[in-house]
């Protein structure tokens, strides 16, 4: 019952061949089991009886996601404890399509992290090797899916916290273009750039979740949803699509089993009918710059509301309301929260603003143009979804620069706003030996074409066949 | 030294009184226990967002309209991010560099911009000092947080206390007459600040300015201004220079006390509220604004100036209140030929004295309805009751309400119209002020008036003053 897709199970429940009860039971025993600290928080019960698409679905989701009268922390001290008194928009419909929350994942501390590292409860472990980080900021969601611990789960994604971790566990990642679903209920990050998206076994998984949660809510005036949603994907070849491969790839720093397996897709999109061409996006090289100076400036601002005041952790300190905050902020956050805050509130202090904050905008509008050019001739862009394989708990936490580029390949769409998606493509030794681990495959779609882009996920990978899965689950 | 020329420019905040606050459901309040009017968004919870109020931005429109504003077709919200407990978010939505509204102008002076924000929540800091740092503990009260605000900038066009007074109450008549603000200034919804500065007359430099808080008043207002610019002028006389600070009114004593610089020294580090879309108020809504604008009292002044021909006075007294207006322009309708001026000298004088003294409010609300103190107003312009009788028929009016011509026959108050007795009236009143009599004789004219006092007395105010003034003349033979 546990091998199945979201699909296959939502099918079975609907033709009354699996009882939902059974099925969610199924999965909370399952979750039980974690050994991954993938979970913050799991279900006592259970399975629902709201009838919908996803009746009797047990979803994952993020510790960012608000969840009524259930500890919501963001992978944070400050937050520790915090029951929020309303459920997200995109929680709440999936539990209107009838799927139930079966656990409240790990994360990076406030989706600030690609490697789970920097959650303040500790890190999440890869289930195909223990020893390696899942990728982050959504690990505690993809180690999930990826270990058998959840069907499926939901996650958010400013500059890669869905594609990376995906593509580092060997399962489908997509982050809908900036707008196809509600923000309300999701803690912010940085604002422009937050979207909420599905992890899932499959494409068709994907697309099912994608369906249910966007839409246009009263609640986020910058959602505006797809515009008659998407179907599930049944697209078999390639014909006729033409993909682009980013003309400056060839000199960027890649792991050569990364790249042969992404040599060996383009193969296979050619395969498949698919063209494959170069094409020009000069400045999705400092996507990273620019991202790392607008994300971090919302951050300033979205983070200044934890004080102490109205919720959350307090220490008071010794004197008046002002010590209060110091002393609160201080022990609340941790060392990458802190170090944006301060990245951001410089970047946007008076007299530096139009060097920093000023430019990178100029950077993200150049890099939207970008894309908007390369679709002029070109169906999709392609590129691999992290530059590396999973790498080893603690290898990068003391070198943040090196960290930030793990969101190199991930960050430019998100900058533009579009939508993409990783699929996993084969398995690949990291440079310097190691165990075969799983390589993600990123391909990106103009703005609300979501629909085109699940269909061409879903014929690669058809045929890619990707069926590999980590022995930790089982093992463990 | 040349003469020091003040220069003051205004900054207003008007809050809306629209049903909900600016960016949440929460309905406004005033009055209420604290903290009931609160929900996640204007508490500002972990993952909640701003979800803009359109009737606040209906009403802002309209502002802008009234103030001959150009309207932005996509204006945008920014963040203005300071630390403070009155700011949950530790940000305020507002506008910054491309505000809903500039370049309008009411009353002759410029208006450089007006925005829409939202307002603070209401802190109470505990211990000596009354501020944050070294107080014991501090008490928020959240129900005004998020209450949607309209936040309109002058350029630095006035240059006395008194026209900063003025202006500031031609501004409250005006958005009160839009009905969309109570716009009043005791209780905060309506709050003025004066950036204030003095230079050489002549000269086209601003002076350094200070910014002037707290003045909850009109007369406070004034009182302030006066004051800084005394200040200012002091210092500049000394040789001394003015210091860029904000002030802090105390108006106990008027004095001005300047805010502490740690609290003042804010860098906002605005950034544009990725939370919101553009501000893009479509072709219906900016009609929608210019054509539901009512006759303003600036405009209601002029053509009491232009067409009625009343003194300036009259037309700004009588056109700053749309109620005070419609009942003037109502009496003069029903008063046939009488000249307007005549009109507005009794409303704003005769009329409003005895209100005034009966405890009574406005004239539409009184019991004198518009026709009747028409027909008074007639009668004594016909010289068929005298300015006394008219007088005293109008607290009869006042008190009771009714016809004034029936009041005149009940009361006996008509006009001495057998100028045979009113000549044997004269002629005894003559005879009983010799003294008087001598000294008109001698070209004292001013001494006439003992005589038609003492004849006024005798008739109880029924005689006609001018009739009067003859016959005592001739009685005289001058």
């Amino acid at each position: 019952m546990l091998e199945l897709t979201v699909a296959q199970a939502a099918g079975k429940i609907a033709a009354g061949e699996v009882s939902r009860e059974e099925y969610f039971k199924a999965w909370r025993e399952a979750a039980a089991g974690d050994e991954l600290n993938a979970y913050l928080w799991r279900a006592e019960d259970g399975g629902g009886d709201v009838d919908g698409p996803l009746a009797g679905i047990p979803v994952a989701v993020k510790d960012l996601f608000c969840t009524e009268g259930i500890q919501t922390t963001a992978g944070s001290r400050i937050l520790e404890g915090h029951r929020p008194v309303s459920t997200a928009t995109a929680v709440r419909r999936l539990a209107e399509a009838g799927a139930g929350v079966l656990g409240k994942t790990n994360m990076d501390e406030f989706a600030m992290g690609s490697s789970n590292e920097n959650s303040a409860y500790g890190p999440v472990l890869n289930p195909w090797d223990r020893g390696r980080v899942p990728g982050g900021s959504s690990g505690g969601s993809a180690a999930v899916v990826a270990g058998g611990l959840a069907p499926c789960a939901i996650g958010t994604d400013t500059g890669g916290s869905i594609r990376q971790p995906a593509s580092l566990c060997g399962i489908v990642g997509l982050k809908p273009t900036y707008g196809a679903i509600s923000r309300y209920g999701m803690i912010a990050f940085a604002s422009s750039l937050d979207q909420c998206g599905p992890l899932t076994l499959d494409v068709t998984d994907a697309a099912l979740l994608l369906n249910v949660m966007q839409g246009r809510d009263p609640c986020d005036s910058t959602s505006v949803g797809i515009e008659g949603g998407v179907e599930a994907p049944s697209r078999e070849d390639l014909k006729g699509l033409r993909f682009a491969v980013p003309a400056e790839l060839a000199h960027d720093a890649i792991e050569s089993g990364v790249r042969e397996v992404f040599i060996a897709t383009l193969r296979r999109i050619e395969e498949l009918g698919g063209e494959i061409a170069e094409a020009p996006l000069p400045h999705a090289e400092h996507g990273i710059s620019a991202y790392y100076v607008l994300a971090p400036a919302e951050a300033s601002s979205n983070l200044a509301r934890y004080d102490g005041v109205r919720y959350g952790m307090r220490v008071e300190g010794d004197g008046d309301v002002v010590e209060m905050y110091e002393s609160t902020r201080a022990a609340g956050f941790g060392d990458e929260v802190k170090r944006r805050i301060m990245l951001g509130t410089y970047a946007l202090s008076s007299g530096y603003y139009d060097a920093y904050y000023g430019r990178a905008q100029k950077v993200r509008t150049k890099i939207a143009a970008d894309y908007a050019a390369a679709f002029d001739g070109f169906d999709f862009v392609v590129t691999p979804t992290s530059p590396s394989v999973a790498f080893g708990l603690g290898e990068k936490t003391d070198d943040p620069l090196a960290m930030y580029m793990n969101d190199f390949f991930t960050v430019p769409m998100s900058l533009a706003g579009i939508p993409a998606i990783s699929i996993p493509a084969g398995l690949a030794e990291p440079d310097g030996g190691g165990p075969q681990l799983p390589v993600g495959f990123q391909i990106a779609a103009p703005a609300f074409a979501e629909q085109r882009l699940l269909d061409a996920a879903h014929a690669l990978e058809q045929a890619i066949g990707f069926d590999a899965r980590p022995g930790a689950a089982t093992d463990g | 030294m040349a003469e020091l020329e003040a220069v003051i420019g205004l900054e207003i905040h008007v809050q809306l009184s629209t049903r909900t606050k600016m960016f949440c459901g929460c309905e406004l309040s005033f009055g209420d226990d604290p903290n009931v009017h609160t929900c996640p968004v204007c508490l500002a919870h972990p993952g909640v967002l701003p979800a803009p109020n359109e009737e606040a931005i209906r009403y802002a429109l309209k502002i802008a309209a009234a103030l001959e504003c150009e309207i932005a077709p996509r204006s945008i919200f920014h963040r203005k991010n300071y630390f403070y407990p009155d700011n949950p978010k530790a940000y305020q939505i507002s506008q910054y560099d491309l505000p809903l509204a500039v370049n309008g102008r009411l009353g002759g002076i410029r208006i450089h911009r007006a925005h829409l924000e939202e307002d603070a929540a209401k802190t109470i800091h505990l211990g000596e000092s009354g501020r944050i740092h070294g107080s014991g503990a501090s008490l928020v009260d959240f129900n005004r947080g998020g209450t949607p605000l309209v936040e309109i900038v002058t350029e630095p066009d006035l240059r006395s206390a008194a026209d900063a007074g003025a202006w500031a109450r031609l501004l409250r008549n005006t958005v009160r007459q839009l009905e969309v603000s109570d716009v009043n200034m005791e209780e905060g919804s309506l709050r003025i600040d004066a950036n204030v500065s003095v230079r050489p007359a002549g000269s086209e430099t601003l002076g350094t300015k200070t910014e002037l808080k707290n003045m909850n008043s009109f007369r406070f207002l004034e009182r302030g201004v006066e004051a800084e610019l005394a200040r200012q002028r002091e210092l500049l006389e000394a040789g001394g220079s003015v210091v860029q600070e904000t002030l802090h009114f105390h108006p106990e004593d008027a004095s001005l006390h300047p805010l502490r610089s740690k609290e003042e020294a804010h860098d906002y580090r605005y950034l544009p509220e990725p939370d919101l879309a553009p501000l893009a108020p479509t072709e219906a809504m900016l009609r929608e604004a210019r054509e539901s604008l009512p006759e303003l009292p600036e405009a209601r002044m002029r053509r009491y100036e232009d067409e009625l021909k009343l003194s300036a006075e009259n037309a700004a007294q009588l056109a700053a209140d749309p109620d005070e207006a419609a009942y003037f322009e109502a009496v003069h309708g029903d008063a046939g030929g009488v000249e307007a001026q005549a009109i507005a000298n009794w409303v704003t004088g005769e009329l409003a004295a005895a209100l005034r003294q009966a405890d009574g409010g406005a004239a539409a609300e009184s019991k004198v309805a518009p026709e009747a103190l028409a027909a008074l107003v007639a009668m004594v312009g016909e010289r068929k009751i005298s300015h006394g009788s008219g007088k005293q028929a109008l607290a009869t009016l006042v008190a009771e309400g009714g016809d004034p011509a029936e009041i005149v026959e009940r009361d006996g108050l008509a006009q001495i119209s057998d100028s045979g007795e009113l000549e044997s009236i004269v002629a005894a009143a003559v005879d009983a002020n010799p003294g008087a009599a001598e000294q008109i004789r001698a070209g004292n004219q001013k001494a006439i008036g003992a005589i038609v006092g003492a004849v006024m007395k005798q008739t109880k105010g029924r005689a006609d003053g001018v009739e009067v003034n003859r016959l005592i003349k001739e009685k005289l033979g001058l």
